[in-house]
């Protein structure tokens, strides 16, 4: 007997649905806060956010600006998929800023002191990722460290480290606090006739297809193989997994380093296609890993979905940058966004909400609704004072 | 050399006050990552006061105007903690990250539209203070003392006490190593939670002006507090959780930071030619290397982290 099954019953509309709610609620509050800036821009102003590169006068203007978030968005999916692969694992990636540093750092260092191809420097890169993820993987395994407070631990520790290395006299113009340009040649991800589809913006380069590519790969690995599936086990319940014959402590570490190698790959997608270089002078830990944590849960924990929220995520950011400065801050977007990953984290309860709305508007049975329920918008705001 | 000491003392009192705000809410349960956050709203609360009160100001009411709009403005942001993780059981990771960046993005919005309501051609994130800072200020010699030096060390011994001596303490401790058997006798656990999650808002707070006023006389908050929130993270761990042995932590931490600072003023340091790099880097290190060897009988709370659930008693 087949009953008619409600759309709102089906589990990646559910997911697609509270993500959303978690989208408005945050323009939403980013909107009250332009208005109560300067209430005659605001409209103009949340609007420009939400369409970045449409605003733009020229067709090629469009284009070049479509080009410049898309080069950005394939990094910010890289961080974003080392964490979503680490979260099905039951492993908090907060360690993939460090990841991401070390990626920025090897690469850019065998790019620009030893002119390696492209290539080779983004296979550095993902060594690199992967060898620090593996020692949050390692402490975890063998020393019962919490992954999240070693990664936080080795954001910190690598970012100074990387500094160091990359302000040596071989990478670094004595005069800048930048490392030097990328040279002429394959030391570039080349473009392969992409920057010709967006008004010659050079920086759009066959990084953003590959990053869609691992996006795949990722969801293939998790869902349909059987490595994956131990994984996924491993994080379910690591005593059962052993129990069951699985090396549980390896299993930890590998996921961490495919975790590290993710995040090392987003690094190079971002330096070596020449978009900017490493500021040696930074002194905290890069925005892109944690946005990446945005994109993960925005994208309802799904690689396949982690795809769009990673550009809507960097879409705003960009849109942000374009507001009329004079009047408004361009951070409105950092904190529209920051707002969306702090309401991700109420996304289970608004799926139970869902569901308990269904199960009650079909029986008309009893509420079983045992979370109190408070007034989170009211805190929300207070908070923002 | 009084400036190294000057410093240590300082920085030592800023992880300290963090670290110990940390450690109520751990012990409660709650995993507060949010520190940064937590400070950065602090921070802002007490630079915006400084700015906003009319020169001539005594400097008593500077004082205490600042500290308390200090630690009101962190203990309101640790409700967004407290709402989430303990009310509605979210990933206390999650939302800790989230209030980080919400923290900086929100301070930069409102001091950057505060300074262009006031000057519409001024666009900086900063906010100064020069003056009102110097009520904070007592020359002793060539050592700058500062009042927030005193007040962290009697928030330190008030800890210490509340947390040990109290029935309160006690039962917060309970609430995060076993808080089905804690509801069993009656306490009420999301009450307790509540309670710890808002003391470190509290000791974050204040530790977040004190940061700001540690050698600066402005700040761009574009900047955060520069990761000062997770080092007092460590500085808990490090202290496994009690307060003595954080107080202890702090002073060496901050020792090293400053030494980040005044390194070259001192001759032998200075001829050892090591970068401020390596002593930004040592603290978390050692951090590292401590928990690597800690963590199999860690001292950390044990059901810390774990959203209690009545039902699931």
């Amino acid at each position: 007997m087949k009953e008619k099954k409600s759309l709102l019953k089906n589990p990646s509309f559910q997911a697609i649905l509270t993500s959303l709610i978690c989208i408005v609620l945050g323009l939403l509050i980013g909107y009250i806060v332009l208005l109560m800036i300067n209430p005659a821009g605001a409209g103009d102003a949340i609007k420009t956010i939400i369409l970045n590169f449409l605003t733009r006068s020229s067709s090629a203007a469009r284009a070049k600006a479509l080009g410049n978030t898309l080069a950005k968005t394939a990094p910010l999916l890289m961080c974003a998929l080392s964490i979503c692969f680490c979260y099905k694992v039951g492993l908090f990636n907060i360690g993939a800023p460090g990841q991401y540093e070390a990626g920025a750092c090897i690469g850019l260092y065998a790019a620009i002191a030893w002119h390696t191809p492209w290539f080779i420097s983004l296979i550095l890169a993902a060594l690199a990722g992967a060898v620090v993820g593996s020692i949050s993987g390692a402490l975890k395994a063998y020393r019962n460290v919490n992954e999240v407070i070693s990664g936080i631990m080795l954001n910190w520790i690598i970012l100074y480290l990387t500094n160091t290395i990359l302000g040596g006299k071989k990478t670094k113009d004595i005069a800048s606090p930048y490392t030097m340009k990328l040279g002429a040649g394959n030391t570039k991800i080349p473009s392969a006739g992409l920057n010709t589809l967006f008004a010659n913006n050079t920086t759009v380069t066959i990084a953003i297809p590959l990053a869609i590519l691992f996006a795949i790969l990722i969801w293939v690995i998790l869902s349909k193989t059987k490595f994956g599936y131990e994984l996924r086990a491993t994080g379910f319940n690591k005593e059962a997994a052993k129990y069951a014959g699985m090396k549980e402590k390896q299993n930890i570490i590998v996921t961490l380093a495919i975790g590290g190698a993710l995040a090392g790959i987003g690094a190079a997608f971002l330096f070596l296609t020449g978009y900017q270089e490493w500021s040696t002078t930074q002194n905290s830990v890069p925005a892109m890993g944690f946005n990446g944590i945005a994109a993960t849960f925005l994208g309802g924990l799904h690689p396949i979905g982690t795809i769009f929220a990673s550009f809507f995520i960097q879409s705003i950011t960009d849109g942000g940058a374009l507001i009329n400065k004079s009047v408004y801050p361009s951070q409105i977007s950092d904190l529209i966004s920051s707002i969306i990953i702090y309401l991700c984290g109420f996304v289970l309860f608004f799926k139970f909400a869902i569901n308990n709305w269904i199960s009650k508007k079909d029986k008309g049975g009893p509420n079983v609704n045992d979370v109190p329920v408070k007034d989170d918008a009211a805190k929300a705001e207070g908070g923002e004072k | 050399m009084v400036l190294l000491l000057q410093y240590t003392i300082i920085f030592a009192s800023v992880l300290c006050l963090v670290a110990l705000g940390g450690c109520f809410s751990e012990h409660s349960g709650v995993i507060n990552l949010g520190l940064e956050g937590i400070m950065v709203m602090g921070a802002l609360g007490g630079a915006v006061t400084m700015f906003m009160l009319p020169a001539g100001t005594s400097k008593i009411v500077i004082v205490i105007a600042t500290t308390l709009a200090a630690i009101l403005l962190g203990m309101l942001f640790s409700c967004l903690l407290a709402v989430a993780c303990i009310n509605f059981k979210a990933d206390q990771t999650l939302i800790g990250t989230a209030m980080n960046l919400l923290a900086t993005a929100a301070a930069t919005v409102f001091v950057r539209a505060m300074n262009t309501s006031i000057n519409p051609d001024n666009v900086s994130t900063s906010i100064q203070y020069i003056q009102p800072k110097k009520a904070f200020l007592k020359y002793i010699g060539g050592f700058e003392f500062n009042w927030f030096m005193l007040m962290a060390v009697v928030l330190l011994i008030a800890s210490y006490i509340l947390l040990y001596k109290t029935r309160f303490g006690l039962r917060l401790m309970a609430c995060g190593e076993n808080p089905q058997a804690a509801d069993s006798v009656g306490i009420n656990v999301y009450k307790m939670r509540w309670a710890g999650v808002l003391i470190s808002g509290f000791l974050g707070g204040l530790g977040g002006i004190v940061y700001i006023t540690a050698g600066v006389s402005e700040w761009k908050f574009e900047m955060g507090v520069a990761g000062f929130g997770f080092l007092a993270l460590a500085v808990m761990i490090f202290g496994q959780w009690k307060p003595t042995n954080i107080a202890l932590a702090a002073l060496l931490f901050g020792l090293f930071r400053a030494l980040s600072n005044v390194y070259t003023g001192i001759p032998f340091l200075a001829a050892m030619n090591i970068p401020s790099t390596v002593y930004n880097m040592l603290p978390y290190i050692i951090s590292l290397i401590v928990l690597a060897f800690t963590s199999k009988n860690s001292r950390a709370p044990k059901a810390e982290g774990i959203p209690y659930d009545k039902g699931m008693r």
